[in-house]
């Protein structure tokens, strides 16, 4: 019995029910639904993965068409689904992960007006997640890759009332657009090269593709993957999707999509295994990116916004590990970084909720006292990403650092840079727990003048309707979309979420600790993700052997406890002055954004209104006379057209006698 | 004398045809032009039967079902088109109707 | 072969003198009479090459339906009146079609002639006529299988075609009035009908009654009721 098929289709299935019958079922019918459906599609996942278990190692790949898409002479694309280690583990953890943010925004989403809305976008954007990863040919992908695009465009812009998030959403957009721009031609040049785009051929007809042609291929595709796992230069986008819903953030932009274009790039390694240097640009991309998000990381105060940049940088480390082909380590840092970003974006969302939709971290402080269960939660999201054994976080982090290390002669380059990362993260994720859950209850200071009018107004009753109304101008006034000053008052008291907000919480810290078991460094048989996905990848790098690693990993423990104390030193004891760490120019994101709009405001623009004119005259001018000509040449054929009927049957007569004749003179007579 | 064989047929369809056109071409009541258009029609059909019998494929005889189908319905229309012309100008012929000119 | 050379003969005849008649013929009575004459003609050249089925179908489809098609509206128009056939009002129309008539006429035969007498075609593999089934078996087999997608199109035309018959000779100058389609059941119908009436029949009354008013005035404000 082959159930593939179903995997796709039961989220599909769901988002068509919403579509009809979303509003009846309503809050929180919707989102149980919703939920049912995912985890019915995860069951199916595992089903197909005991399936595939039961298989030997060689043959673990199940095919199932469904039927010919576009039949266009030699170009022949069918709806297929692909089954094999790598695409059911990502099946994996996407439906168990979606399941879980499913469940969890029926209590994050909870009295919205668009309650069913939400999860008709997030069944629909599973369904076609579901369909790029296991899509088994290139379009199909693509398909799915465009799926997500628009989820999660529709998604950032959910709560679109705010110009702010309507304009994230567009962002998110058009910097996708660059990066589908480069899958497109990657799948024209596929084409051209293999004669065909489905995975099962490309993987035997890889080896035969000459090497230049296979590094445009591979650079192509990078660039798609760029757009999408929002890397250096394209991962400006990224940080303002969190305009989203936070169930979204943890989703859509940590766990799952952000990381297609790891996949993409793991599914093509037949033609990396070609790409020549295409695999340093994309290991380069992936440090720096990593480095320079994560110190954009260290300067922000939106929690949301450090976790984001969190993300980018942790992409950059998965990008670090294909790059230098070790797919397994980018495979399995992405599947721990889904376990603990998803952990450490629903905590921070059951905080923001718990703050009255405040999301500053400024504003927060002694948390842990109110919110014990999102507390503890967190803190084993934090050790995870700070990289402490025995936590997942670390031991994928160190396979990624470790693979990079032997990558040639620039791999102790890579290293170090991955070090330095991993560091400041330890050191951003200290800060967030400490300004958070540590410290005095800061929203209960009133030193801001505007919240200290706020407070007197409240607790007068009859001129609350006119507070109201000033406090939404100032609001407006202070022009910053993401921080909703949603009334968080100093006597407010912090309150712990719905169990449904919970008990996810609760699956992914355990997760989050036991990840890790997955793929241990201790010998053949711990390696057990190496061994499941081997059939689909053709090159492996080698790690280094085991003393090296062991040295490596005390490496990365003390780095990690050292980005710990210095933060303690930091935020805790205040022994270090703030100012001297968190500087302007990582405030403001390397000013990359303002660099972007000042190009395409100025040189950019004119250079496009250039085009403008072009397209005005030249261009336009050229249509414009050829309909001037057709014109003319109409008016002066007009009098043929008499509306006599026998004159045009005569017309035809005509016509008809000397096609005969044509005929007959070339009869051999 | 002569034996009879195809080219008789198509000889005679031919002729039908000749003069159905031109029939067509010169007649001004828009029902006679119809038939003259029944007249051509009738001499494709025969040809078709004949080449059908000629080369043994009864594929030909098909498609004489289909012209007969598409005729009748073109006759229906067509006598609607008339009738609603009529309606309007009484013994008006096909010269008179001529306002879609250039 | 003497019978079969003297019915082509005959029929063709029929057919030419059918056909020359719906031509020159002034009246169009006779002139559908001529076409029957050169439709039965080909219904017997039909038969004698074994077309049996469409022969049957050229006499009961063409000759019987769709002449006296023309015959019923052409009583009904009432134009059996002669048309002056002496001159054409388009300048050469008439000279211009007799000469494309010959190059026509001429042209074909030239093609049917100079081959000598045999049709050059292949002969057909995929649907020959067996001689031992019978003619509408025959088609009827090609017409359900390889044409069997044409037939139902088929279907959809002769539908179109009524559809569209039946929207043109609807009476000139009224598209479909939705008032002449009110919603309701019939009672409700003619209860409102009743009831405007009635309120017709009050307000003529109170105009009855205003004696001052002129004649003209009370029918203008009847008029405006209406």
């Amino acid at each position: 019995m082959n159930l593939i098929w179903l995997i796709p289709c039961l989220p599909l299935f769901g988002f068509l029910v919403l579509l009809v019958a979303g509003r009846k079922l309503g809050d929180p019918g919707a989102g149980w639904w919703g939920t049912g459906v995912v985890a019915a599609s995860f069951l199916v996942v595992v089903k197909v993965f005991f399936d595939l278990l039961a298989l030997p190692e060689e043959e673990r790949s199940l095919t199932q068409t469904l039927f010919t898409w576009i039949p266009s002479g030699s170009f022949e694309v069918s709806i297929g689904f692909l089954a094999d280690p790598l695409s059911i583990l990502m099946c994996l953890f996407i439906t168990g992960i979606g399941a879980l943010i499913h469940l969890y925004s029926i209590g994050y989403m909870k009295g919205d007006e668009k309650f069913s809305k939400f999860f008709l976008y997030l069944n629909l954007f599973l369904a076609s997640m579901l369909l790029l990863v296991l899509g088994d040919n290139l379009l199909l992908t693509f398909l799915g890759w465009e799926g997500v695009g628009t989820c999660s465009y529709l998604l950032i812009s959910f709560w679109h009332t705010d110009p702010a998030n309507a304009s994230a959403g567009k962002k998110a957009f058009v910097t996708n657009r660059i990066g589908d721009f480069g899958f497109m031609l990657g799948t024209f040049l596929v084409w051209i090269t293999v004669g065909s785009i489905n995975y099962a051929d490309i993987g035997p007809a890889a080896p035969m593709i000459a090497g230049g042609t296979a590094t445009a291929i591979a650079l192509l595709f990078f660039l798609g993957a760029v757009g999408k796992s929002a890397q250096l230069p394209l991962s400006v986008w990224l940080p303002d999707a969190m305009a989203g819903p936070t169930p979204v953030s943890a989703l859509i932009h940590a766990a799952t999509m952000v990381t297609a274009g790891v996949y993409l790039i793991t599914r093509l390694n037949p033609i990396m295994a070609q790409a020549g240097w295409a695999n340093d640009v994309i290991a380069w991309t992936g440090a720096i990116t990593a480095l320079v998000a994560a110190s954009i990381a260290i300067a922000q105060t939106d929690i949301k916004k450090v976790l984001a940049y969190s993300t980018v940088s942790q992409l950059g480390y998965m990008f670090l590990a294909v790059g230098t082909q070790t797919y397994v380590a980018g495979i399995f840092h992405m599947v721990t970084h889904a376990f603990f970003k998803a952990l450490l974006f629903l905590g921070a969302g059951s905080v923001i909720m718990a703050m009255s939709h405040e999301q500053d971290m400024r504003k927060f402080g002694n948390l842990r006292k109110y919110l014990p269960v999102t507390f503890a939660t967190f803190m084993i999201g934090w050790l995870a990403i700070s990289g402490i054994p025995p936590l997942a976080g670390f031991w994928s982090k160190d396979e990624v650092l470790a693979g990079a290390f032997n990558a040639g002669p620039a791999g102790p380059v890579l290293w170090f840079i991955g070090l330095l990362v991993a560091l400041m993260t330890a050191f951003y994720m200290t800060r967030v727990v400490i300004m958070t859950f540590y410290g005095s209850e800061k929203w209960r200071l009133t030193d801001d003048p505007h919240e200290a009018a706020e407070s007197a107004d409240l607790e007068s009753e009859e001129v609350e309707s006119e507070e109201l109304v000033t406090a939404s101008v100032a609001a407006a006034a202070h022009g910053d979309g993401h921080d909703d000053h949603h009334g968080l008052s100093p006597d407010h008291t912090p309150q712990e979420s719905h169990w449904t907000m919970t008990a996810p919480l609760v699956i992914l810290a355990g997760l989050s600790i036991l990840g890790g078991a997955i793929n241990l460094p201790f010998g053949s048989d711990f390696k057990r993700l190496e061994h499941w996905l081997e059939p689909t990848l053709a090159y492996e790098h080698e790690l280094p052997p085991v003393p090296v690693l062991v040295l490596l990993a005390c490496a990365a423990i003390a780095v990690a406890s050292l980005g710990i104390f210095l933060a303690y030193l930091v935020y805790s004891k205040q022994k270090i002055a703030v100012e001297k760490i968190e500087r302007p120019v990582l405030a403001h994101a390397w000013y990359i954004d303002e660099t972007y709009a000042k190009v395409a405001g100025g040189p950019g623009e004119a250079g496009f209104q250039g085009l403008a004119d072009f397209d005005g005259t030249v261009v336009d001018g050229a249509v414009n006379g050829v309909g001037a000509g057709v014109l003319g040449i109409g008016n002066k054929l007009r009098p043929i057209q008499s509306g006599f009927v026998r004159s045009y049957a005569l017309g035809i007569s005509i016509g008809g006698a000397l096609l005969l004749a044509f005929i007959v003179t070339r009869m051999n007579l | 004398m002569l034996a009879l064989n195809e080219t008789w047929y198509l000889v005679l369809a031919a002729m039908i045809f000749t003069i159905g056109s031109v029939g067509l071409l010169t007649r001004k009541n828009p029902l006679v032009m119809f038939m003259c258009v029944e007249l051509m029609l009738n001499a494709v059909n025969l040809t078709f039967v004949t080449f059908s019998k000629a080369l043994d494929d009864i594929a030909g005889q098909a498609i004489v079902f289909f012209v007969m189908v598409v005729a009748a319905a073109e006759v229906v229309v067509g006598l609607g088109i008339i009738v609603a012309i009529m309606r309007r100008r009484q013994g008006a012929n096909a010269d008179d109707i001529s306002l879609m000119r250039g | 072969m003497r019978v079969e050379m003297f019915t082509f003969l005959l029929t063709a005849a029929i057919c030419l003198a059918g056909s020359a008649g719906v031509v020159l013929l002034r009246n169009p009575v006779h002139n559908a009479l001529s076409l029957v004459a050169t439709l039965f003609g080909v219904a017997v050249l039909f038969i004698q090459q074994g077309a049996y089925f469409l022969a049957a179908i050229q006499v009961i489809v063409y000759a019987g339906a769709i002449v006296i098609l023309f015959l019923f509206v052409i009583m009904l128009l009432g134009v059996d009146k002669a048309e002056g056939i002496d001159r054409d009002p388009i300048l050469g129309q008439r000279t211009a079609a007799i000469a494309a008539g010959v190059a026509i006429l001429g042209l074909s035969l030239t093609a049917l002639l100079s081959v000598g007498s045999r049709v050059t075609g292949q002969a057909s593999t995929l649907a020959a006529i067996d001689g031992s089934e019978p003619n509408i078996n025959a088609l009827a087999k090609v017409l359900f299988t390889d044409y069997v997608f044409a037939f139902e199109i088929t279907s959809v035309l002769l539908t179109v075609a009524v559809v569209g018959a039946v929207v043109l000779s609807r009476k000139a100058g009224s598209a479909i009035d939705v008032a002449e389609f009110p919603e309701g059941t019939t009672a409700d119908l003619l209860q409102a009908k009743h009831d405007a009436a009635a309120v017709e029949q009050e307000v003529l009354e109170e105009v009855a009654t205003e004696d001052e008013t002129p004649e003209g005035e009370a029918e203008t404000t009847e008029e405006a009721l209406r």
